[in-house]
């Protein structure tokens, strides 16, 4: 318990955060994930990116999701391997059906350090799987001057105490 | 092709771009950078997974989506990038050696009463797989920037 998003289902509290972070993109890897896949000269190219409406290099909105993704499950894998070493048993993270409410509030530029904070604002029992439970997360990305620039509602499988 | 603009886009059109093939190699790679779970990473963790074998994570679905749409028509257009997505629903796995195509489908457009110079266009992007199975669906806003006065269409 106390572990807000990563308990088991049966122990989640609502709007209990955990924060993730803090990341500072640089210009290497917004450009690397651009060139892959979303190659929009504003992620790609600091002149065109210059002369376009966001005045600067800044990173693809699906960037921003990733590296929260990427944060998200590497501290809930040091959490599982925390609780493991003591003898406690892991909830297993179900996948994820979706996400809604999906919001870039301002852009991420080169330089930006962004911390993001995620909380379950909402949980139900699985109909159709009664070993799980279905949570509702929402996710706000903040940068270093204090404004937001993500927000989404993402939903997930999450394990209930085993009887 | 000509750029297209705001005005380019009408409700009610529907698009395919593709076929792409995703590799086995490419799911795993994006996993490791982005979504370092075992489903997406090891065959062996994810056949004893709810999805029952290797695919790729939902965030590299969208990313594949982006891509997509990118080369399908936004290079090719005023992009003024996106406000955000109203909804994604990942419908069934991405699997190694899936052969994708994307079909879009304008929903809506609206002018922008603040912003004069951009419109947006409302899309549902629908992810298919080779069998013809919805993997993912998107609806998500576009902005667009306007046609400029004396240009032709």
């Amino acid at each position: 318990m106390g572990h807000a998003m990563f308990d088991f289902y049966d122990d989640i509290v609502i709007d209990e955060p955990i924060v993730f972070g803090p990341h500072t993109f640089t210009a290497e890897e917004i450009k690397s994930f651009a060139r892959r896949f979303d190659p929009q000269p504003f992620h790609l190219d600091e002149a065109a990116a210059e002369r376009s409406h966001f005045g600067a290099l800044c990173a693809s909105g699906w960037h921003t999701m990733a590296v929260w993704m990427r944060m998200m499950v590497e501290a809930r894998q040091r959490l599982v391997a925390a609780m493991t070493a003591r003898g406690e048993t892991a909830p297993t993270l179900g996948p994820s059906p979706g996400f809604r409410e999906l919001r870039w509030l301002k852009p991420v530029y080169v330089g930006d350090t962004i911390t993001y904070s995620s909380a379950v604002i909402d949980k139900r029992p699985s109909n159709s799987r009664p070993e799980w439970g279905v949570i509702s997360v929402r996710t706000t990305g903040t940068n270093q001057s204090g404004e937001p620039v993500i927000s989404v509602i993402s939903t997930a499988f999450a394990e209930r105490r085993p009887a | 092709m000509s750029k297209m603009f705001f005005e380019n886009f009408a409700k009610g059109s529907v698009a395919e771009y593709g076929p792409r093939v995703v590799t086995r190699d490419e799911i795993v790679a994006f996993a490791a950078e982005f979504d370092p779970q075992p489903i997406h990473l090891d065959e062996e963790a994810a056949r004893a997974s709810m999805l029952g074998g290797l695919s790729a994570s939902g965030w590299h679905t969208c990313a594949l989506a982006m891509r997509m749409i990118a080369d399908g028509f936004l290079l090719n257009s005023s992009s003024m990038g996106a406000p955000g997505v109203d909804e994604v629903r990942w419908l069934a796995p991405l699997r190694p050696d899936d052969s994708i195509t994307l079909r879009a489908s304008v929903l809506d457009t609206r002018t922008s009463r603040s912003r004069p110079e951009l419109g947006f266009v409302s899309f549902c992007f629908e992810l298919v797989n080779q069998s013809g199975t919805l993997v993912m669906r998107m609806t998500a806003s576009l902005m667009l920037g306007r046609r400029p006065t004396g240009e032709a269409a």
